[in-house]
């Protein structure tokens, strides 16, 4: 690491009366999971580099209560939601990124129906449209001409119909991209979500993240790149299930950019 | 005694017609006994949809086989249809091709029945052979065992059997063929039975002409009995589909009311409800009433193609749950309950639900809730709403979570994320190296 992180809290921005152009919503994975937090640093890096003028929310930031109403607990998932409003609307937040597709749902499409309307957007719309903007470098580097495989996050792709900023980044960062047979509006889930992250899976003949990283590896990709920290950890764990770890490396596009550019 | 085939014909169509609307209003009524939705947003959206996904079929080609072969279906179901009015018409007053005065516009209408009738034909040939001898998986999966998988194959028996009555009915026509205008494909059929007498062909039109009718009725009147229903359900479950992003969960007014009241610091939690309040509502699904009209209007109008299923990540690494499986168990415990009201006016509680003695809890917590059997379905209809209601009832009513999500959102209350990480951590990644 060249320099070390800037990354301001909200509290603090509060002190100097002033307001950031973006919230970075980290999200509980992005916090707590050793191998999500590396995605949360390479994304805050590229904002520094960006020079993005953004916060967090730090300690006052809560689970947005995605895991608990995808599992039938309404209520909690409420009572997270009113609480996150409360603290969101305190600070006037008025835009929101995430590298969490799961957060990224919940807060764009069922906070307003509790009062909290925000224009939030998933890390790599965001990157994209820094890119677009001029303010981010994406550049090939050591990844240029590189096999590489996309696994569309279910809460990006079929719940938000995102399909194209990932693939964007993707193509600018000059790799040789091969989509899986089951991909964008038929993309396979990675197995975690609807709160099967948190759960033992019901009994089967496989488990899904070995179907879907199968089906990766068949594209023969040197990374299948993510959007999604707990499909990064699926996909990860179906790697290692094939013993593939050291050919095949599972990365958050984010962490690709940062890594490109040497950040 | 000249007037009795049109007698007879009257009294066959309004006994067929009388027989579907009632069966109809019956439906009417049972999707009724769901909980009432407002569908009133979004008017140009959901015509727009209607439009594109029920008549314009946008989603059954993404399987480019099976779509291209139903577009035939289809089409010639609509198009051939306009010869039924011809045929009631005729019925009823006793004449004899009645259109045929148009000309050579009839000519073209009737080579375009003619045309469709045959590649109807040959279009269901195929279905018949994808489901019994190539035997493509979705068509075998365990709920599709006994009166599922015979129902799937009668309608295709009645399509051929129609389409070769219709073809029958013209090549025996003798006067039809005279006039030679649009039996493109009848006149084939006719050279091969040259050699039959006269009046041997008028008895081969006329029995070919009333079970043609007949089987027409029979077959709409099959419906109600059958998976067949999509026909007409499609278009209203498409108008009343959602028209927001998939991963947008309802939100349930009920809970927002009691968290609101949870969460203002004046309320009194001793307080007596005020005279005349509202039960509470019963919080998610354990049986059909449970559920809205709309996931009711969907249970109907599944046509059991299984592409749902055939999606479904569970489901391909063999768990217990199928998407399918859930609309089917939803429509037949429906029907039982409007039994029940056939019989008691009013349902008589029978012990039984829809959870546990149609569909079980192992089904409802296998999914990932990733929209991928929604996404598929050619006529909208939302597996996974029914899913969730049911979890709602199972977490909010029955506190019956496996045991591991319970740890999860007891996490998620004490420490605000799903793991037992202390919050004031959150922001720890920051100084990590």
């Amino acid at each position: 690491m060249s320099e070390a992180l800037k990354v301001p809290t909200m509290a603090e921005y509060m002190a100097q009366g002033k307001q950031p152009e973006v919230l970075f919503w980290v999200g509980c994975a992005g916090s707590f999971d050793d191998r999500a937090k590396k995605i949360t640093k390479a994304f805050a890096k590229l904002l520094n580099n960006a020079g993005v003028d953004f916060a967090v929310l730090g300690t006052e930031e809560s689970c947005t209560g995605d895991p608990a109403k995808r599992a039938g607990n309404e209520f909690l998932f409420q009572m997270q939601a009113m609480m996150n409003i409360q603290v969101l609307d305190g600070y006037e937040i008025k835009k929101i990124v995430t590298t969490c597709p799961h957060c990224f749902n919940t807060l764009k499409n069922e906070y307003p129906d509790l009062g909290g309307n925000y224009e939030v957007m998933h890390h790599t719309q965001f990157l994209k449209s820094l890119m677009n903007e001029g303010r981010l470098k994406v550049e090939g580097g050591k990844f240029k001409g590189k096999r590489i495989t996309f696994h569309d996050p279910c809460y990006l792709g079929r719940a938000n119909n995102e399909y194209e900023a990932p693939r964007e980044l993707l193509q600018k960062l000059e790799v040789e991209l091969v989509e899986m047979k089951r991909c964008k509006t038929r993309g396979l889930c990675c197995g975690a979500g609807g709160a099967q992250m948190f759960k033992e899976p019901e009994k089967g003949n496989k488990d899904i993240n070995v179907e879907r990283t199968e089906e990766a590896i068949e594209t023969q990709p040197s990374i299948i790149a993510a959007g999604c920290p707990f499909c990064n950890t699926m996909i990860t764990d179906g790697v290692k299930a094939k013993e593939k770890e050291a050919s095949i490396q599972v990365m958050d596009i984010a962490e690709m950019i940062a890594n490109a550019a040497d950040l | 005694m000249q007037y009795i085939p049109n007698i007879l014909f009257l009294v066959i169509l309004i006994f067929g017609i009388g027989y579907f609307t009632k069966n109809i209003r019956k439906i009417i009524r049972n999707i009724k006994l769901g909980q009432a939705v407002d569908a009133s947003d979004n008017k140009g959206q959901r015509w727009n949809n209607v439009i594109r996904i029920a008549l314009g079929q946008s989603k059954m080609v993404v399987r480019p086989i099976p779509g291209l072969l139903h577009l035939i279906v289809y089409l010639g179901f609509i198009i051939i249809n306009i010869e039924v009015l011809e045929i009631i018409i005729d019925g009823i007053f006793g004449t004899h091709r009645i259109f045929s005065s148009l000309g050579s516009f009839y000519g073209f209408l009737i080579a375009s029945f003619e045309i469709l009738a045959v590649l109807v034909f040959v279009s269901v040939i195929v279905f018949w052979i994808r489901r019994n001898i190539i035997r493509l998986k979705r068509f075998w999966n365990p709920e599709m065992k006994g009166w599922p998988k015979n129902d799937g194959n009668f309608i295709l028996y009645f399509e051929m059997v129609l389409m070769t009555l219709f073809l029958i009915m013209n090549a025996t026509d003798v006067h039809f063929q005279e006039m030679n205008n649009g039996n493109i494909v009848s006149k084939y059929i006719a050279g091969w039975m040259s050699v039959t007498p006269e009046s041997t062909l008028y008895i081969i039109e006329r029995v070919a002409w009333w079970l043609h009718i007949v089987g027409i009725l029979i077959f709409l009147n099959y419906l109600y009995f059958s998976k067949h229903l999509h026909i007409i359900l499609a278009f209203p479950n498409v108008y009343f589909g959602s028209v927001t992003p998939k991963g947008k969960f309802t939100n349930l007014e009920s809970v927002t009311n009691e968290v609101k009241l949870m969460m203002d610091p004046s309320a009194d939690p001793y307080a007596a409800p005020p005279e005349g309040a509202e039960t509470p509502a019963k919080f998610g699904a354990s049986d059909v009433m449970d559920l809205t009209t709309t996931q009711l209007l969907n249970a109907y109008t599944c046509t059991e193609c299984g592409r749902c299923t055939s999606e479904c990540p569970a489901n391909q690494t063999g768990k217990k749950l199928s998407p399918r499986k859930i609309m089917m168990d939803t429509r037949d415990r429906l029907e039982e309950v409007g039994k029940n009201v056939d019989k008691n006016v009013e349902f008589q509680p029978d012990g039984k639900q829809l959870l546990d003695d149609y569909i079980s809890r192992e089904e409802l917590w296998a999914c990932t809730t990733c929209n991928a059997c929604v996404e598929a379905c050619p006529v909208s209809i939302d597996p996974l709403s029914i899913i969730m209601s049911m979890r709602q009832y199972l977490v909010m009513e029955q506190s019956a979570a496996p045991n591991e999500l319970n740890i999860t959102m007891t996490n998620i209350e004490n420490n605000a994320a799903p793991w037992p990480f202390n919050q004031m951590d959150r922001a720890n990644w920051i100084n990590e190296s």
